[in-house]
């Protein structure tokens, strides 16, 4: 069921077909193997991964990994502060990863690694002017968002809570707006905790949802990235299926029509 | 004294002519999924070859790593 709905209902990004829902975040798995049963048991069909110094000593590569489970890569500017640093780390990894896809993230803030929506805009322009098929991870204002979306990002990626907090989604009401007003696919990006918040997310009416922490970090990573491809796949036919509007009191489902008379006497 | 460069961070003697795609032939197994920067700027790969490091260049080479 969950892969015939990968197939007839899938994910889109700047004119290609993703397929799956759920992307993957790669950072905080504790080993190559254990992230590797969480991607294969996500489903994903996408997948990020960040820039770092070459380790000659390491072992076995992230890109290997996404390589066997036929996942595609997604590279990000994790740990860019500045526009100008944002935008070299976009270039370095579309020349190591052969793609003009980037998730472009610029944080603005060490504790809460909230993006700073400045430079987020500047090195997205000059990203989109650079040929890049750009996904901003941004704040969940709707204005940032629109902006992102008129400056030519083939996305939006608005926070539900700060990155590897868990909170869930803290502004469900800013992330439904982003949703009504973008034309460009909405991405849940940050701030999962567990399957209800992805649900809740493709409820609201994002397309995609974009889980790392909360799966990699899970006391059993694997059954996490199940569940989540679970969580995204019911909320994504919820919103499809039109959810009952919220009412104060009681409407009976059971008619009272020939309802039996059953008093004393 | 022989001129210096940084790779990494650290301070790598040069061989007078070693080009980027030496620095990289030594710290990788042929730099598949692999970036270099120089001075802050993008060397692509196509230039590896080509281009020589100078004293006091700041090299940088970069792969994949886990990252959400």
């Amino acid at each position: 069921m969950v892969i015939e709905a990968e197939r007839t209902d899938p994910f889109m990004v700047a004119g290609e077909r993703i397929g799956s829902r759920l992307i993957l975040g790669t950072g905080g798995a504790a080993s190559l193997d254990s992230l590797e049963r969480a991607l294969v048991a996500s489903g994903a069909d996408l997948a990020t991964v960040a820039l770092r110094r070459v380790d000659p000593t390491a072992r076995g590569s992230v890109l290997d990994v996404l390589t066997r489970a036929g996942v595609r890569c997604l590279p990000n500017t994790a740990g860019c502060r500045t526009s100008r640093d944002a935008v070299t780390t976009a270039q370095l990894a579309r020349d190591a990863f052969e793609t003009n896809w980037v998730k472009l993230e610029v944080i603005g803030d060490d504790r809460t690694l909230l993006p700073d929506a400045v430079e987020l805009l500047d090195a997205a322009e000059r990203l989109v002017d650079d040929g890049f098929v750009v996904l901003p991870y941004t704040n969940d204002d709707p204005v940032t968002a629109r902006r992102l979306e008129e400056i030519g990002c083939a996305a939006v990626m608005p926070l539900g809570a700060p990155i590897g907090s868990g909170m869930g989604i803290r502004n469900p009401y800013n992330i439904a707006m982003i949703v009504e007003e973008a034309a460009v696919p909405v991405v849940l990006d940050a701030g999962v905790g567990t399957a209800s918040d992805a649900t809740l997310a493709m409820e609201l009416g994002c397309d995609a949802v974009l889980v790392a922490s909360a799966v990699t970090r899970a006391q059993n990573p694997e059954l996490m990235a199940e569940a989540m491809r679970f969580a995204v796949e019911a909320g994504r036919r919820a919103r499809l299926a039109g959810r009952i509007p919220r009412r104060r009191l009681a409407l009976a489902s059971t008619p009272d029509e020939g309802l039996p008379d059953l008093s004393e006497g | 004294m022989s001129a210096c460069a940084s790779v990494n961070g650290e301070s790598v003697e040069l061989i007078p002519g070693t080009t980027v795609a030496d620095i990289v032939g030594t710290l990788t197994g042929g730099g598949r999924g692999v970036a270099v920067a120089r001075n802050g700027e993008v060397v692509p790969r196509s230039e590896w070859g080509t281009t020589v490091v100078k004293a006091e260049d700041r090299i940088e080479v970069l792969t994949a790593a886990q990252g959400g």
